[in-house]
């Protein structure tokens, strides 16, 4: 191929790379301006300090505390939850299922596809259970349904990370003695730390930002729950109720919700990659 | 020949329908340095795996036939798997260092088999690294992760670790093939000292390396065993074809 012509082509993908990119981070700057543009202006330390007072939806004073509160016992009981599932599960299917590759891939077409099923039928699921067992709206209902939601997530992720240990550390492990639970928890567990904080820190996400599971499931309410049957709050439903008002100064109240929300996801994301790191350093390069 | 202290008897390993070892029997005498020798793909590494039974871990290898180890049938043994591979050590033909600080990847296997007072662990440590030549060069940074190592350090780390779990038997896989020719030395002459206390089994297809450490050769070719016996006799008198083209160079 003539010199001219590789050139031509090299320089074709990587404006088309380039350009990809600048599309998403516009997108990405562009919400977070919006949001910032819309909310700063009414976030104030009443909003974060203060729960709803009567007449809050109609434009008077209170805050989201409630929801600020409700979210995250939501999401940190959520991610536990799910995180005392998925760790075991993703070390199962990587241990001790090495000898059926077979039975592995089913699983993780399972996993793939419950990843996929969108999370108000999460919501309608755990309503049905609710139903069932004759619950009213709860914070316990709400973190169950999460959990369930967030699991196939955790689990996929933390898998991902866990499959590219190649078989020779397993064979190293195998043969020093090791039983299959030595090899997964004091070595495999070891080696994927970053990975596993990063499988965390993603259902998390995924746990405080989603509104439809816990929409008929947490249900909502203007005081901070102190039990787990009580109903709780959250912020993106609330972020909803307001966006869904017709005064302008309560629609902007729900950018502020979303500032606030926003702010919450960044300092997750930070505090996990510093704490990655931190036990990064005895991660061997493969 | 000695008293074999591994008897290898009818052994046959299918991978799905592909026959990679066909019917082998071997002797291996104890406190020798056996070399299993061959040209590449002829199945040595996956005979080194029959020992300790690692071929558990994939799910198509079918192996039958008899391997005695100390008299006891390692491919009947039921349970117990983990103190079978106990009596081996390992060495891949890459290190591979456990995600640990140079400590503890040597105290890995004495604390999995119950050993945890912290002074005895030092002092075993100690002594397994100086027996891999390690010790001058790591004493300072033993809390240093593994992985900040060299490849030739990382690869006597693995033989520290290796013997730290008091093994009968040593098993290398090509220890040297990714490794510089000083570290290569230094492995080779461990291995002469430790020929002594350890029967070693070596994969090599390295005709050079053969000469130089083997006290017994295996030499396979295409899943076959052509020959075995001493290494004098084998490289001063082949009896063989294939052995002889082999030695010569000639082979294709």
């Amino acid at each position: 191929m003539p010199i001219r012509r590789k050139k031509i082509e090299e320089e074709f993908f990587k404006s088309i790379m380039l350009m990809a990119t600048l599309i998403i981070i516009t997108a990405l700057a562009l919400i977070i301006i919006s949001i910032l543009y819309k909310g700063l202006p009414s976030l104030s330390w009443e909003m974060i300090s203060q729960t709803p007072k009567g007449g809050f939806y109609f434009g008077k004073e209170g805050g989201i505390l409630n929801a600020i509160i409700g979210s995250v016992y939501l999401s940190i009981g959520s991610t536990m939850l799910a995180f005392l599932v998925s760790l075991p599960v993703a070390l199962y299917m990587n241990v001790y299922l090495t000898k059926h590759a077979k039975i592995v891939n089913i699983i993780r077409f399972f996993l793939d596809l419950l990843w996929g099923v969108p999370s108000i039928v999460y919501g309608a699921f755990g309503f049905s259970i609710m139903i069932y067992f004759g619950m009213r709206t709860s914070l316990l209902a709400g973190i169950v349904t999460v959990t369930l939601f967030i699991i196939p997530i955790m689990i996929r992720s933390m898998d991902e990370v866990i499959k590219t240990i190649p078989k020779g550390l397993l064979e190293t492990s195998f043969s020093l003695g090791s039983t299959k639970s030595e090899t997964a928890y004091r070595i495999y567990l070891k080696q994927c730390v970053p990975g596993v904080i990063t499988a965390i820190l993603l259902s998390f996400g995924r746990a405080i930002g989603d509104a439809a599971s816990i929409l008929f499931t947490a249900g909502y309410t203007d005081s901070i729950p102190t039990s787990l049957t009580q109903p709780s709050a959250t912020l993106p439903l609330s972020i909803f109720f307001q966006l869904s008002s017709p005064i302008p100064e309560v629609q902007n109240r729900a950018y502020a919700s979303a500032t606030i929300l926003t702010c919450f996801i960044l300092i997750i994301s930070i505090s996990a990659r510093y704490f990655s790191k931190l036990f990064n350093k005895n991660k061997i390069s493969l | 020949m000695d008293i074999p202290k591994i008897n290898i008897e009818n052994l046959n390993l299918f991978i799905g329908k592909q026959h990679i070892l066909k019917n082998i029997n071997v002797k291996v005498p104890e406190r020798k340095i056996t070399v299993i020798l061959g040209p590449s793909g002829c199945g040595k590494t996956t005979l080194l795996k029959t020992l300790n039974r690692l071929t558990d871990l994939y799910p198509d290898f079918k192996v039958s036939g008899n391997i005695f180890i100390n008299n006891a049938n390692v491919l009947k043994l039921n349970g117990e798997i983990t103190q079978l591979r106990q009596k081996m050590g390992l060495l891949s033909q890459r290190p591979y260092p456990l995600p640990m600080s140079i400590f503890n990847n040597v105290a890995y296997g004495l604390r999995i088999s119950g050993r945890k007072k912290k002074r005895i662990l030092e002092k075993r440590v100690e002594n397994y690294l100086k027996q891999a030549s390690l010790w001058e060069e790591v004493k300072d940074r033993l809390n240093d992760p593994a992985s900040c190592l060299s490849i030739g350090q990382q690869q006597r780390l693995c033989l520290a670790r290796g013997l730290a779990v008091d093994p009968e038997i040593i098993l290398a896989d090509e220890p040297t093939s990714a490794l510089d020719p000083l570290s290569s030395q230094a492995i080779e002459k461990k291995f002469m000292e430790l020929k002594d206390r350890y029967t070693i089994v070596v994969v090599t297809h390295v005709l050079r390396q053969a000469k130089r450490i083997a006290d017994n050769i295996i030499f396979m070719y295409l899943g076959e065993v052509i020959e075995q016996g001493s290494a004098k006799e084998f490289f001063e008198n082949p009896q063989q074809e294939i052995t002889k083209s082999y030695l010569s160079g000639t082979f294709n």
